[in-house]
């Protein structure tokens, strides 16, 4: 890929990869911004005064492909959930390439063309855009930048610190799927399974759930360090002690098999399309309902909140013991003791 | 998931617990302490805490979490040599996960591998061999760890690799036995344990008969046993039994994986590759005859030690630590001196913090009882 | 060193290497047999036999009647407990 900074070919590049793909006449294509009418954001708004969600992250991920998405639907599935989970309807994105000089131009096409796939899935659009070529060495092969805006309408009061005591906690769905299938894919473990990532936008689900209740307290995605991580940062910010139940805790049977296999614990495996709430207990049924008829029927109450001398998460065993859910120390390596 | 659930069902459990409480309570009673049964081997530690099986026994059993934990007494200066075998610029270096943490005395593996050393994890020693046919320009060592367990994949790949005349391929042989620990513990005279919940894996390999001349000679109670919780319970109630009867002997939990004269397969392979080395180090415990196994000289081409020169030092461990203590049963890991301050999972001083089966990670990260919890909020910052 | 984990024979892979594929959940891998085949038990005879599969090796074939009998125990010490309570509640 002859692709310096500036020039004929940067031009070409994004003009027939990424704005292409990607920008509606009303975003200016070919100016150095995007420019949208307030209108259209203000539009949004109930006229209370809500809010402008503004986030923005880096998907530096390896593998680049994985079974079930790549690293395209991955940035936009977490910039539009990493919106949603404060309550806000996403907007706007805006995605920036530094791509490793030497880059294949069909892998390139295809995480395009699927950040394209998501945007629409999730009713985003992605309006401006950048690309950098660097030389060999100075990135790994890809990384994607983003930026997203929402709009959190008035009264909607999400916070990682406002756990109550007897709230429950829900989860959409089975637990470590997308750290799973990422761990099956490494070719040095040679395990063959038909296991996917459940990388995913989430924005019409939580949409449809503050439709369902306006008492969600908490709301996290659980991607990095699994769901145990999200209930800790919960447990800490709230000052109050989560209590989960192992027996209600959905797992699919190949998740099963890869964390037995390995000694993996799924509570710590990452998540694309899993978030984890906290809610009040008369509102749980509600939620739950909305969930299934999203088409997640295996969502489920999976815990409690509970008062506690310090924050702390523990679970109780199907054996009836409970034991501690600690943060880890970094990532889980496959045991063989 | 079969052979697994049907050995996971709460519902059984239930009669165990009580069943097992009602043989302990008497026995306890006469003995004027709980009885002290020891699971020697880290996969059962890791098990009961997994399990939370620990909590739903009475104060009548005391579990003690034995060394048979081959991460945990991996001496320092041992990974030090790993390290410097893996620093070489030639050397593709593969290991178990489990090895990767352990800190040496300068650092870990993972951290050797962050500052550019070509550290690769493996899921089997066959893998390793694969590497080493697949790069026939690099030296693919093997980090052996484990106890008999693992010994016939080991000597199971070294065959194949002398087979195929696989001459960039070795063994960094970290291989130990159990007998030998297991006999150093019950020689000791502070030794107060009553019975002992035997390596189910390990007995797989070698069958009933090194266990059964222990519990003959020692007059102790000893229960070959599996890995699921309702093995361990099983296996503490046959125990409870034994106790009762006053008619200690080797019984098999596990039949359904364990055969009276183990591996034959297995056993050969190991004998052609594996020899006993005279002493071995093992970290909190000191050298204990026997107890290590080196590769024999018709072998030899696959013996990193011999390939390559290492180290070899003997580092010893902070002199505040007590793991030897803790190993043998003494003292509760809590009662450590550097117990969650140093001395934690995230910086461990010590053998028993250092792999996630250890008995003093394992209560760090899982234990609920309250000394516990005090202990660890004295070591965390208040916010 | 204890992780194993049972699985189920489904395939034989390479038969002089002593290659088979098993099944643990949906998940499958490729594991070497030399630990539990020999003359009397061949290896086309280990398709559908369920093993303990330990860093990439059948260590061993699983006794199902082994696995019953131990079962058949647990459930004969949960009757006999059943029993002793009743026992004890009739005489409060």
């Amino acid at each position: 890929m002859a692709h310096g900074a500036g020039g004929k070919a940067m031009k070409d590049l994004i003009e027939e990869y990424l704005v292409g793909q990607f920008a509606g006449k009303s975003f200016a294509p070919l100016e150095d911004q995007a420019r949208i009418d307030l209108s259209e954001i203000i539009k949004h708004d109930n006229m209370q005064g809500g809010k402008l969600a503004f986030t923005t992250d880096s998907y530096v991920i390896f593998p680049l492909f994985f079974p079930g998405g790549d690293i395209g639907r991955l940035a936009v599935a977490g910039t539009v959930n990493d919106l949603s989970v404060g309550g806000a309807k996403p907007l706007y994105l805006s995605c920036s390439l530094i791509i490793e000089e030497g880059f294949a131009l069909d892998d390139l096409r295809k995480i395009v063309a699927s950040m394209h796939e998501t945007a629409r899935e999730a009713g985003v659009a992605i309006v401006t855009g950048d690309t950098k070529v660097v030389e060999k060495g100075a990135a790994d092969k890809l990384f994607i930048n983003t930026a997203g805006i929402g709009l959190i309408p008035f009264g909607v009061e999400i916070s990682a610190g406002a756990a109550k005591v007897g709230d429950y906690i829900i989860i959409n769905g089975t637990i470590g799927d997308h750290g799973a299938s990422i761990v099956a894919s490494r070719q040095d473990l040679a395990l063959e399974t038909s296991m996917q990532s459940d990388c995913r936008p989430l924005n019409h689900l939580i949409q449809s759930m503050l439709v369902a209740s306006s008492e969600i307290h908490c709301l996290r995605d659980a991607t990095r360090g699994g769901v145990a991580t999200v209930l800790n940062e919960f447990a800490e910010a709230s000052r109050v002690g989560i209590r989960l139940y192992e027996n209600a805790l959905p797992i699919q049977d190949e998740t099963r098999g890869i964390c037995e296999i390995l000694g993996l614990d799924p509570l710590y495996l990452a998540n694309e399309g899993k978030i984890v709430a906290v809610v009040a207990a008369e509102s749980a049924g509600a939620i739950l309902d909305a969930m299934k008829q999203q088409g997640f029927d295996q969502a489920a109450i999976i815990g409690e909140v509970i008062a506690a001398e310090s924050p702390q998460v523990t679970m109780k065993t199907i054996f009836g013991g409970e034991k501690m859910i600690d943060l880890l120390t970094g990532d889980q390596l496959p045991r063989i003791c | 998931m079969k052979y697994v659930d049907e050995f996971r069902q709460p519902e059984k459990a239930e009669a165990l617990f009580k069943a097992i409480d009602n043989l302990a309570a008497p026995l306890s009673d006469k003995l004027a302490r709980a009885v002290h049964i020891m699971e020697f081997c880290g996969g059962h530690t890791h098990a009961i805490f997994r399990f939370g099986l620990e909590q739903r026994l009475s104060k009548s059993v005391e579990l003690i979490h034995g060394p048979g934990c081959p991460v945990c007494v991996l001496p320092m200066g041992r990974v030090d040599d790993c390290v410097a075998l893996a620093e070489r610029p030639e050397v593709i270096f593969t290991t178990f996960g489990d090895a990767m943490r352990v800190p040496g005395s300068q650092k870990s593996l993972l951290q050797a591998k962050a500052d550019g050393a070509d550290i690769r994890m493996v899921y089997s020693p066959l893998d390793a061999l694969n590497l080493a046919k697949k790069n026939p320009d690099r030296e693919v060592i093997f980090f052996a760890l484990g106890f008999e367990t693992t010994m016939p994949s080991t000597a199971l790949t070294v065959l194949q690799a002398a087979e195929g005349n696989i001459s960039n391929f070795s063994l960094f042989c970290n291989h130990i036995t159990t007998v030998p620990i297991l006999e150093s513990l019950l020689d000791s005279p502070t030794f107060n344990i009553d019975g002992f919940v035997v390596p189910g894996h390990v007995s797989m390999v070698v069958g009933e008969k090194p266990f059964a001349t222990i519990a003959e000679r020692y007059k102790k109670p000893m229960v070959i046993t599996g890995f699921e919780p309702l093995d361990i319970l099983q296996s503490l109630h046959m125990l409870l039994v034994q106790l009762q009867s006053g008619k200690p002997c080797l019984e098999n939990q596990y039949a359904r994986v364990v055969q009276k004269a183990g591996n034959i397969p297995g056993l050969m392979a190991m004998q052609k590759v594996f020899e006993l080395r005279e002493k071995f180090d093992w970290r909190g415990l000191g050298e204990i005859d026997k107890s290590g196994v080196k590769i024999t000289e018709e072998y030899a081409a696959f013996d990193a030690e011999r390939k390559f020169a290492v180290p070899n030092l003997k580092v010893d461990d902070p002199h505040e630590c007590q793991c030897g203590e803790v190993l043998k049963g003494e003292i509760k890991p809590w009662q450590c001196k550097v117990f969650g301050a140093p001395c934690t999972p995230q910086n461990p001083l010590g053998a028993l913090m250092v792999s996630s089966e250890g008995a003093c990670a394992a209560y760090y990260s899982f234990g609920n009882t309250k000394e516990l919890l005090d202990k660890r909020q004295e070591a965390r910052p208040t916010k | 060193m204890c992780l194993g984990i049972p699985g189920q024979i489904v395939e034989i892979i390479d038969a002089e290497k002593k290659l088979g594929k098993a099944d643990v959940s949906g998940v499958k891998r490729v594991i070497n047999l030399a630990c539990i085949v020999d003359e009397d038990n061949p290896i086309q005879s280990t398709i559908g036999q369920w093993v303990l599969i330990h860093v990439g090796f059948a260590m061993s074939k699983i006794d199902e009647q082994e696995a019953s009998r131990t079962l058949q125990l647990l459930n004969e010490l949960g009757e006999a407990q059943r029993e002793i309570l009743e026992m004890e509640l009739k005489q409060q």
